[in-house]
């Protein structure tokens, strides 16, 4: 068989960089089709691109500027309308800073 | 049945006086009503709105005052747009209930020119599939047998149109989104050069490649939709400056002496037979109607597929980071703290095909594999704008297959990597930036739509339309409609 591209331990690092909470059966699922997945897009290596300039966005784009100058925008409310917890005018979310958790 | 009609056969007859835009709306109503529970096109109907929308048009064509084409014209649009004050959840867990303070620029267009809202379109979660089975609410089926997929991601979109519950409808296209649906549906879908349409308000899955676009029932209707949604818009930076031509006028020019390119690249192992002959038969119509055909090479087509499930996914970790529970949608309670709260918001909320593509990115994004995988797929993605370019100094338009085959069975395609050999016609498209548009060219023996794709330069949509149009007087394809009963 040939060497996997990806391993569990590569899975559980990008799953914490994704900010993802996944099962182990979804793991072990993600491991597999991600590797099925790389193993096709290896076929990219195979091309010489030297010299060739990367592409990011195919139609030409340049830095648009405008004036600033205050306008009319949403309310706070409407802003906030759709929050899943809200004290008064903040967005509430849980505590940042880790604590020692009590066992 | 007012259902049945064109924008512009219905628009007729609301300036006649024959039908008002109130009737029109409550006929699609009782059609949603009746067929919709079997395809399955709808996550949200509207119908206080709609009809409340329905009776300021009666009034302008009472006071021989309508806005345009597109007034009174009963649409929907894929749950990808903000509406304002209607539920918008792109087809995901994570934004349901999530309710927009805003329109999306292309609904103010619609609104603006006094179109009819009838509701919101299911779709792939985040616009991530080929089949709307990636939705996390239910699976739309196809018209045309009840059994197979409608393609996707824009699969509401097109099934609504081709099973006449919308007169026509918005979608979107960042790896084939709007053309796949359309040829498998038996519609026709258009997808713009990158930048014609504003994203103001579209939910974003790949930046440098989403589009906007309309699906309809003929190539006179999407010309009226693209018409009124295309153009600069202040609100997207990305949104083109050049000028939106009229396009009415490119629908009465024929096709001679127009060159038209054949890419041998499209015609491979793996393509349906039934499928090719129709495009050859597609070809040879054009060749009939004064074109000039000759072959044109396309070389890095078959690493589009590969560059795609690059970029795309890389872009897309990007733009998903939104979702984290804060300011709109799921909030899984009960974390520990911050970024735990994080995590199991979205790994409860995404989809397994959201998350698939979430890892992807972020792995191919990630210290150590972004030059392997993220920067040679920049250069790939050149080498294919390249091939597009050298062809288009020889050729005015590409002809070739929208997908390799017709639609297929749900639950067929568990497999990841062969959901997304799907778009290997499709992709190579949006990674150029280019004009786009699927259009029926006939049906197999099994009665199921195959699509022809029509190729453009960028901007230039206008021969695009010309070319269908042509294409569609030529052939009998539009005249024939699934058969659905209640």
């Amino acid at each position: 068989m040939a060497e996997p591209k990806i391993t569990m331990k590569e899975v559980d690092h990008v799953a914490r960089l994704s900010r993802l909470a996944l099962t182990d059966a979804e793991k072990e699922r993600m491991r597999r089709e991600l590797d099925g997945i790389l193993s096709y897009i290896g076929k990219l290596r195979a091309l010489d691109t030297e010299g060739v300039p990367p592409t990011s966005r195919a139609v030409p784009m340049t830095n648009v500027m405008r004036e600033d100058e205050p306008r009319p925008s949403l309310s706070q409310d409407e802003m906030l309308a759709n929050a899943p917890d809200r004290s008064g005018e903040f967005f509430r979310v849980p505590k940042i800073i880790e604590e020692p958790v009590e066992e | 049945m007012l259902t049945a009609l064109t924008i512009h056969e219905l628009s007729a007859r609301f300036r006649s006086g024959e039908a008002t835009p109130s009737q029109a709306v409550r006929e699609y109503l009782e059609r949603i009503a009746a067929l919709d529970p079997k395809v399955k096109a709808y996550l949200t109907v509207v119908p206080e709105t709609a009809l409340g929308q329905a009776a300021a048009a009666d009034a302008r064509f009472r006071s021989k005052a309508p806005l345009g084409p597109l007034d009174g014209i009963p649409l929907a649009v894929k749950d990808v747009f903000c509406t304002r004050g209607v539920e918008t959840t792109c087809g995901s867990k994570i934004l349901k209930g999530f309710v927009p303070p805003y329109d999306a620029t292309v609904i103010t267009r619609l609104r603006s020119a006094g179109a009819v809202l009838l509701g919101k379109l299911n779709m792939d979660e985040f616009a991530m599939g080929s089949s709307t089975e990636n939705s996390a609410f239910f699976t739309t089926r196809n018209p045309w047998d009840l059994s197979r997929v409608p393609g996707g991601s824009s699969g509401g979109s097109a099934a609504a149109v081709a099973a006449d519950l919308a007169a026509a409808t918005l979608g979107t296209d960042t790896g084939g989104s709007i053309r796949q649906p359309a040829a498998f549906s038996g519609t026709v879908g258009f997808k713009p050069t990158y930048g014609r349409v504003s994203r103001y308000g579209l939910i974003a899955f790949a930046s440098s490649l989403d589009q906007v676009g309309p699906f309809a029932k003929d190539v006179a209707d999407t010309a009226l939709m693209l018409q009124t949604i295309a153009g600069h818009d202040p609100m997207d930076s990305t949104s083109a400056t050049i000028p939106v031509p009229d396009y009415a006028q490119a629908l009465r020019l024929d096709v001679k002496g127009l060159r038209v390119g054949i890419p041998a690249e499209y015609f491979i192992d793996g393509l349906d037979p039934e499928v090719e002959a129709a495009v050859r038969a597609a070809i040879a119509t054009l060749e009939d109607l004064g074109a000039k055909t000759e072959s044109v090479s396309l070389p890095h087509t078959e690493y589009g597929l590969a560059a795609y499930y690059v970029i795309a996914p890389a872009e897309a970790s990007s733009n998903l980071a939104r979702y984290d529970g804060v300011k709109y949608g799921l909030r899984v309670p009960g974390a520990r703290d911050l970024i735990d709260m994080y995590s199991r918001t979205r790994g409860a909320g995404f989809g397994a095909e959201v998350k698939r593509r979430v890892m992807l990115g972020t792995y191919a994004l990630s210290a150590g594999y972004y030059d392997a995988y993220y920067g040679q797929a920049q250069k790939v993605r050149t080498l294919v704008l390249r091939d597009f370019q050298e062809a288009f100094k020889r050729v005015d338009v590409i002809v070739a297959p929208t997908t390799p085959g017709v639609a297929f069975k749900m639950g067929e395609r568990e497999d990841p990597l062969q959901m997304y050999l799907n778009d290997v016609f499709t992709i190579p498209v949006n990674l150029a930036g280019l004009p786009g548009l699927a259009i029926p060219a006939g049906f197999t023996q099994a009665g199921l739509p195959i699509g022809l794709q029509i190729i453009g330069k960028a901007f230039d949509e206008a021969t695009l339309l010309r070319v269908a149009k042509a294409y569609e007087a030529a052939t009998p394809w539009r005249s024939r409609k699934p058969e659905l009963a209640a």
